[in-house]
């Protein structure tokens, strides 16, 4: 059977990679190939580079980025952030890159996950979904602009209709629980899962190792994904993964 | 020399770079022409069936590859490129493949043999089953995890073609081959160390880099 996969998640700036807090609050922790390959090394099963420049600057250094990575390493990552046009989309995937991941672009223009599956097939579209949890609706309603602009869409909804359309794969964060290191949003994937059928990886809200066997445990996510604790070394993936196994959750 | 066969529907920079790190010389040929001499080609691929079948017929590589493997130059077929090889797939309806393996490619059901729904595509790290440890490009090979990402399986009746195999739901063929044509479902230059040990075997042992 598959194993549960350990995505660290690299946020790309100007070539860099950062973690904002909440989105928001932003540090430079380093190189982003050179994080890659410790990530590698430590046993993560897939990366996500998100770049969190392109909406605003070019995206040629991001490309650059991608052809490094994918130069140097023997595992699968997937590439997000700006991506806009079937043309953005085959241009990541013939650097080197394994997915791509739409966001905005996908709910301002749904047809870009069926153009891109259709091309590539929906194995390389990755929906990437931001999610908060909207008191009068009584359920999660989804952002996009890097969480800054409330969509009409019930992430339920939305997840079901991105499927419909072509993605192969949901990237699914909780904006309440994003950078606060208490757990994943358990309710939340719930939700989610219980409406598709593709796989569905896990993010925000990654704080321990524990939080990780819940999520895998309690909800069945097929992948969990975490920047911050990774990369200021508050846990390794190696560490991470020892405690899953350990504790009878089938990894690499 | 690895000749890349480049029909417009491969990941080829991936696997490229893979040669790379192993030493291996390779070029890329969009025409047979380009690349006639090479002692192993690669068939890699990602995509639709019926697209890729209509792009190789495009580019001339139809004939082609039945002659290289008449002849026995070794070939890999990897993901796409494996599905490629077999008799027919249904992907975007019936479509005839090369016919160089028995078989045809199927949609995952999604659907389990107690009614159970699972989820397609397979993708994630899943544990190898080899079944022919003895052939040349498992040299060293141990039964690793290798990363998949597919919605559409290989179905055959002729097991001595499974070289190995991984469990989702049904018995996936992994590797498959036969004399010198030999294929993989995952991409091996994306499966950490068993991939790249795959690669290496392939290049260094069976066309003898």
């Amino acid at each position: 059977m598959l194993s549960k996969r350990i995505i660290p998640c690299l946020d790309v700036k100007e070539g860099r990679v950062v973690k904002g807090i909440q989105f928001v609050d932003i540090r430079d922790a380093g190189d982003p190939v050179e994080l890659a390959k410790v990530y590698d090394e430590q046993g993560a099963d897939e990366l996500v580079f998100l770049d969190i420049s392109a909406t605003h600057e070019g995206k040629k250094t991001m490309i650059d980025v991608v052809r490094s990575v994918a130069s140097e390493l023997a595992i699968p990552f997937t590439v997000g952030g700006g991506i806009r046009s079937l043309e953005d989309i085959k241009e990541t995937l013939r650097n080197g890159a394994d997915k791509v991941s739409l966001n905005s672009s996908a709910v301002n223009r749904p047809e870009l996950l069926t153009e891109g599956a259709d091309y590539f097939g929906s194995q390389c579209i990755v929906v990437a979904i931001d999610a908060r949890f909207d008191e009068e609706w009584g359920t999660w309603r989804v952002y996009t602009r890097g969480g800054r602009t409330p969509s009409e869409w019930k992430v339920t909804e939305w997840a079901e209709e991105a499927v419909r359309r072509g993605a192969g794969e949901i990237l699914l964060t909780s904006m309440n629980k994003d950078g606060e290191k208490t757990g994943f949003d358990l309710p939340l994937l719930e939700a989610v899962q219980d409406v598709v059928n593709v796989p569905v990886i896990a993010s925000g809200g990654a704080g321990s190792s524990e939080h990780f066997y819940d999520v895998f445990t309690e909800v069945d996510a097929d992948a969990a994904l975490a920047a911050s604790i990774f990369h200021y070394k508050e846990t390794s993936v190696a560490n991470v993964k020892a405690y899953l196994k350990e504790k009878g959750v089938i990894v690499r | 020399m690895i000749g890349i066969i480049d029909y417009g529907m491969g990941n080829l920079f991936s696997v490229s770079k893979a040669l790379e790190r192993l030493k291996v010389p390779y070029i890329f040929g969009e025409r047979p022409a380009e690349i006639e001499n090479c002692d192993g080609y690669i068939l890699p691929g990602v995509g639709a069936f019926p697209d890729a079948m209509k792009a190789l017929e495009e580019h001339g590589f139809i004939p082609f590859i039945k002659e290289k493997v008449k002849a026995g130059v070794p070939i890999y077929g990897i993901c796409l490129g494996m599905q490629l090889l077999f008799e027919a797939s249904e992907e975007g309806g019936e479509t005839e493949g090369l016919g160089l393996f028995p078989g045809k490619i199927v949609r995952f059901p999604g659907v389990n043999e107690q009614g159970k729904s699972y989820k397609v595509p397979h993708m994630g790290w899943n544990k190898m089953n080899l079944l022919q440890p003895e052939e040349p490009l498992l040299s060293d090979v141990k039964e690793d995890y290798v990363y998949f990402v597919h919605s559409f399986v290989v179905q055959t009746s002729d097991p001595s073609i499974l070289y190995a195999t991984a469990d989702y739901h049904l018995e996936v063929p992994a590797i498959v081959g036969r004399n010198n044509l030999v294929a993989s479902q995952f991409h091996p230059e994306k499966s950490g160390r068993a991939g790249m040990q795959l690669l290496e075997n392939f290049c260094k042992v069976m066309v003898k880099q």
